[in-house]
């Protein structure tokens, strides 16, 4: 089967111990780990498909799901919970109209809450794509997504 | 066994050393709870129930602890129960309490902890105060998954991976949101599951139950009516219904283990349809009779008929018992030969060929030395479809080390747990085999003294094994040189080496020859009259090695005493008190060319169904109407069935008692479960009824035991086999006295030819009858369904089995599928030199391009109108394995 797959899994070496690794490789170069992702890393690496999903819904890191062009994380450690994170998931939710755990039809946004991102003195803050947002407050929130969607015309 | 002595609670016992903590208390009649433990699977030390406290050690779980000499334990103290006591309100807080309504009720490991442990009620309200109600996987139509009650111990989950080799299901998502759970959440029936049912009967709680569970009122120990395999069951009953069926752990050859066929596939007993009372064709049409009437007439039209112009299809299904009195009907009262049954249409080459080079044409070892083999190869057997409870021990040879090599045309599942797979073209396993061997001689890797001492015609065998050179076999096969060469050096260093087959080998115009390579093979190695060697042909019916074996052939008397030794026929002819004929008589495919010539104008048929499972079954539904009179006898009305002027109702297994012997040659007992359906009758007491009215003596039995005492006096191989013998776990032949104890393995010391030598056979590459062609430009095979059993008379009317495997679909790999531009699920018409019909197709590489298959399980999709009978020669075999066959697209 010459398809992607093929060149996704070319730097393994189809070792059982692998598992993790291919995961997160197909996680980074695909966004999410889809069915058939799954089924092909099980032949890939000779064990059971239950074991992959089972191993794969083990683990917080791994989606299941396509996420937005713009995934955000947002933080609800113990510092951010502190310094008003509810108040801020609740206005990114209602800018940007999908609940923590959803991606948006359009494929536009995608939004979780994670337990903490090791950022504790800009707290509250999210990180969206690879990019921190510090300090956050509600109008703060108002003005990156007003932001975005001029950008997007 | 090594004992070694420890103390339990102040008490001196003894252990098997080796042996956990928990197993000792156990086999002591201690009890440790316990959720997570199961004496078949690997110790988990998962629920921390099973905690007790070791000296020198402290506290520690006696589930993943070796007993060790003077180990001193103490089961239970205040430590000890506040610890099972957290864990239990643990386990059980979010626990459904229904146990009113709950198939477990009584049954239940957790309530059996809760009990011993004791449980604070304050605090037990304490921990149930958020309960999330998971959803019910109700899609299987055998059992439910239902998360609400189930303890994470994971017996399931070990069951699928060490046991099944299946793994269907795993634990899924982490801490408190853990499930059991299929791969991507499917429902059950969607997953890899192959509803065996092995967790359900393991699963401690109510997680995973049977449907339509009903707790027995008696029990009845047996054996399956579906494969060779003779796994023991208990077969459970209420009133007069069969309402459960639960493996014997005791069993030799399931060791409590079942398939789906095996759990589930006892509705068919209770079926509304059964035949409950005679019929008889009166002006073209059947209606009901008493049974006076339709013997006498049936006594009345056979004593027309006698000799050559009767015959008698015997039955795989019925007992050995049955299998005796009717073929001793056929030869001293009807005064012919003419009798065979199912067994040429599917093993009659290994009888035949394994007659010629071993003297003795059955499995050569036994079952359970299978897990201990080094090196297994498996050619022409789908053995987790066909045998799947024999295929476990495969398995289990795979996970103690051992390797597996399949050598079959398709990618069956049994590939999944091999370590290499020839995948050859149909037809050419000579070639292959003989490669295999060529590579062994060249290597040197022959066993010299073996062959030496043990074997002859060696050199004839040499000279043939010139024409295979490698490029021939790699060209022929389609099997990569290197491939046959790592396969023939397995076989041949990796011992001890065992060959396992069915009809891939078998169902061949050249099938006697496949069972001598394989011979040959063996003999080559050494690899035969060892433990865990030998050649192991998997037989296919409940007991067609012992309808073989009762003489059920028209060739040989029971325990294949030939019918043309004089000395033989004088021993019958005097036991018997009647003449005999010393011709022997027509097989199966014979007969039907007879009936259709005209000269055989009286047939008998106990419990076969041909015009589905014959070869070109054109023929034979051309042949039958010409019969002047035909007599069936079944459980069910058949397609078979309907071209017959009298039909009697037969007792099925359920309803009987008698033996059965499986295909490792065991002869196991029968036992009813409940009477007999309506005015049915065991099969033997009809037939000895139509030889009373015709005026014959000798078939004055009361019971089946009086039967088998007369197969002990003339039977050599059964000598020894008496039903107070065969009571628990039965009996191996060959047997001859009572003082025997059986055989596990054949030819041990000599083989059972006249030179005591195995014979090397010399051989020829032979190509099936037909090859791919421009007008048929590919190959139907045929193979079998895990879910149904030859033409499914029985597993059609079992609603879960008819659910998980509705009806024929015709494989196509997607290559072909390209080519014939047909689309997954599309209805195409397939077309043979015999015939055609419409069949849905899968598209799926199990299939090489150019082979398609078919099973042939179905009445609306009767593939044997499409099949082969080229026969083989000497056994008389049809090539239901190999038909030149094209597809069209159906227009809509």
């Amino acid at each position: 089967m010459d398809d992607k797959f093929v060149e996704l899994f070319q730097d393994f070496r189809a070792k059982e111990e692998e598992l993790i690794p291919l995961l997160q490789h197909v996680q980074n170069v695909e966004g999410f780990i889809s069915e058939t992702a799954m089924k092909r890393i099980a032949s890939f690496l000779n064990i059971p498909e239950s074991k992959v999903f089972s191993v794969a819904t083990f683990y917080a890191q791994f989606r299941f799901a396509p996420i937005g062009k713009k995934h955000i994380m947002l933080c609800r450690g113990t510092a951010c919970h502190v310094k008003n994170a509810p108040k801020i998931l609740d206005e990114i939710e209602n800018q940007i109209n999908i609940k923590a755990g959803e991606t948006r039809e359009d494929l536009e946004y995608s939004l979780e809450t994670v337990a903490c991102i090791g950022a504790c003195s800009l707290a509250p803050c999210i990180v969206i794509n690879d990019e921190v947002k510090a300090n956050l407050t509600t109008k703060a929130v108002k003005k990156i997504f007003r932001d975005d969607r001029k950008k997007n015309g | 066994m090594e004992r070694v002595n420890i103390v339990i609670d102040n008490i001196p016992v003894s252990a098997n050393k080796g042996q956990t903590v928990i197993d000792a208390a156990r086999d002591n009649d201690i009890y440790i709870p316990n959720l997570c433990h199961h004496e078949d699977l690997k110790p988990a030390g998962m629920c921390r129930l099973c905690v007790v406290e070791i000296s020198g050690r402290g506290i520690t779980t006696s589930c993943t602890t070796t007993v060790e000499e003077g180990m001193n334990v103490v089961t239970d103290s205040t430590g000890i129960s506040e610890i099972r006591r957290t864990t239990t309100e643990l386990i059980s807080a979010n626990h459904t309490r229904t146990c009113f309504t709950c198939s477990k009720n009584n049954h239940c490991e957790l309530q059996r902890v809760t009990s011993f442990v004791g449980l604070d009620p304050d605090v037990d309200s304490m921990m149930r105060h958020r309960i999330e109600q998971l959803p019910v996987d109700d899609s299987n139509p055998f059992f439910t998954l239902d998360m609400n009650k189930c303890v994470l111990c994971g017996i399931c989950v070990r069951t699928c991976d060490e046991l099944q080799g299946i793994n269907a299901i795993d634990y899924v998502n982490r801490g408190p949101h853990t499930i059991i759970s299929t791969f991507n959440n499917q429902p059950l029936f969607d997953s890899a599951c192959k509803s065996c049912g092995e967790c359900v009967a393991r699963c401690p709680v109510g997680a995973l139950t049977f449907k339509e569970f009903q707790n027995p009122s008696r029990e009845a120990r047996t054996i399956c009516p579906y494969c060779g395999v003779g796994c023991s069951i208990y077969l459970g009953s209420r009133g007069n219904s069969v309402v459960s069926v639960r493996g014997d752990r005791e069993g030799p050859a399931n060791r409590g283990s079942l398939c789906v066929k095996g759990r589930f596939g006892y509705e068919f007993v209770n079926d509304t349809q059964r035949l409950k009372v005679p019929l008889i064709r009166k002006n073209g049409v059947l209606v009901e009779a008493g049974w006076d009437e339709a013997l006498d007439l049936i006594a009345e039209k056979f004593s027309g008929y006698r000799k050559e112009r009767f015959a008698c299809f015997a039955s795989a299904k019925c007992t050995n018992e049955e299998n005796y009195v009717i073929q001793k009907f056929t030869r001293a009262v009807m005064g012919t030969n003419n009798i065979d049954h199912c067994a040429r249409l599917c093993h009659a080459p290994s009888v035949s060929g394994l007659a010629q080079s071993f003297g003795s044409g059955a499995m050569t070892n036994s079952i359970d030395e299978i897990s201990n083999t080094r090196t297994i190869f498996a050619i022409g057997t789908n053995t987790t479809y066909a045998h799947p409870v024999l295929a476990l021990q495969i398995k289990k040879a795979v996970r103690n080390g051992g390797t597996l090599i399949v050598a079959n045309p398709k990618r069956i599942d049994l590939c999944s747990h091999a370590q290499l797979f020839l995948q050859h073209r149909p037809g050419t396993d000579v070639v292959l085999m003989m490669g295999m061997m060529r590579v062994i001689m060249d290597e040197g890797l022959e066993d010299p003294e073996f062959i030496a001492e043990r074997t002859e015609n060696f050199d004839l065998f040499i000279e043939s094994l010139r024409e295979f050179d490698l490029d021939f076999v790699e060209k022929t096969t389609g099997v990569p040189k290197e491939k046959l060469q790592q396969a023939a050096r397995l076989y041949a260093r990796e011992k001890p080496s065992s060959i396992l087959y069915a009809m891939g080998i078998t169902q061949h115009s050249h099938g006697t020859d496949n069972v001598l390579a394989v011979s040959n093979l063996a003999l080559l190695t050494g690899n035969i009259g060892k433990l865990s060697t030998g050649v192991n042909p998997l037989r296919g019916q409940n007991n067609v090695q012992g309808a073989c074996d009762m003489g059920a052939l028209p060739n040989v008397y029971p325990g294949y005493q030939k019918v043309d030794d004089e000395r033989v026929r004088g021993k019958f002819l005097h036991a018997w008190g009647a003449d005999l004929s010393d011709r022997p008589g027509l097989t199966h495919t014979e007969i039907v060319g007879a009936i259709d010539r005209g000269e055989i104008k009286a047939l008998y048929q106990m419990g076969e169904n041909p015009v589905l499972s014959e070869a070109d079954s054109g023929k034979i539904m051309k042949a039958l109407p010409k019969l002047d009179f035909f007599v069936v006898q079944d459980i069910f009305m058949t397609k078979t069935a309907e071209y017959a002027d009298v039909i009697l109702p037969a007792a099925s297994f359920a309803e009987k008692e008698g033996t059965f012997t499986n295909t490792e040659r065991r002869v196991q007992k029968v036992r009813p479960a409940i009477a007999p359906v309506g005015e049915s009758r065991a099969d033997w007491q009809i037939t000895c009824e139509i030889a009373r009215r015709m005026g014959a003596g000798g078939f004055d039995y009361t019971s089946p035991s009086q039967i088998m005492d007369e197969i002990n006096r003339l039977t050599p191989v059964y000598g020894g086999i008496t039903y107070e013998r065969v009571e628990n776990g039965g009996l191996q032949w060959p047997c001859p006295d009572t003082g025997h104890p059986g055989t596990g393995f054949l030819h041990g010391e000599k083989f059972q030819t006249l030179s005591g030598k195995g014979r090397f056979m010399p051989l020829r590459y032979i190509p099936s009858a037909e090859s791919p062609c421009s007008d048929y430009p590919l190959i139907l095979t045929t193979d079998r369904s895990l879910y149904h059993y030859h033409t499914s008379t029985m597993t059609g009317r079992v609603r879960g089995l008819r659910m998980l495997d509705p009806g024929e679909l015709l494989l196509v790999n997607p290559a072909d599928a390209d080519i014939f531009g047909i689309e997954d699920k599309e209805t195409v018409m397939i077309t043979t030199r015999r015939g055609s019909l419409d069949v849905k197709i899968k598209i799926t590489d199990i299939c090489p391009p150019g082979i398609v298959s078919m099973t042939f399980h179905f009445e609306d999709t009767h593939t044997n109108l499409l099949t082969s009978s080229a026969l083989d020669p000497g056994a008389k075999i049809p090539e239901t394995k190999v038909a030149a066959a094209r597809i069209d697209r159906v227009r809509a």
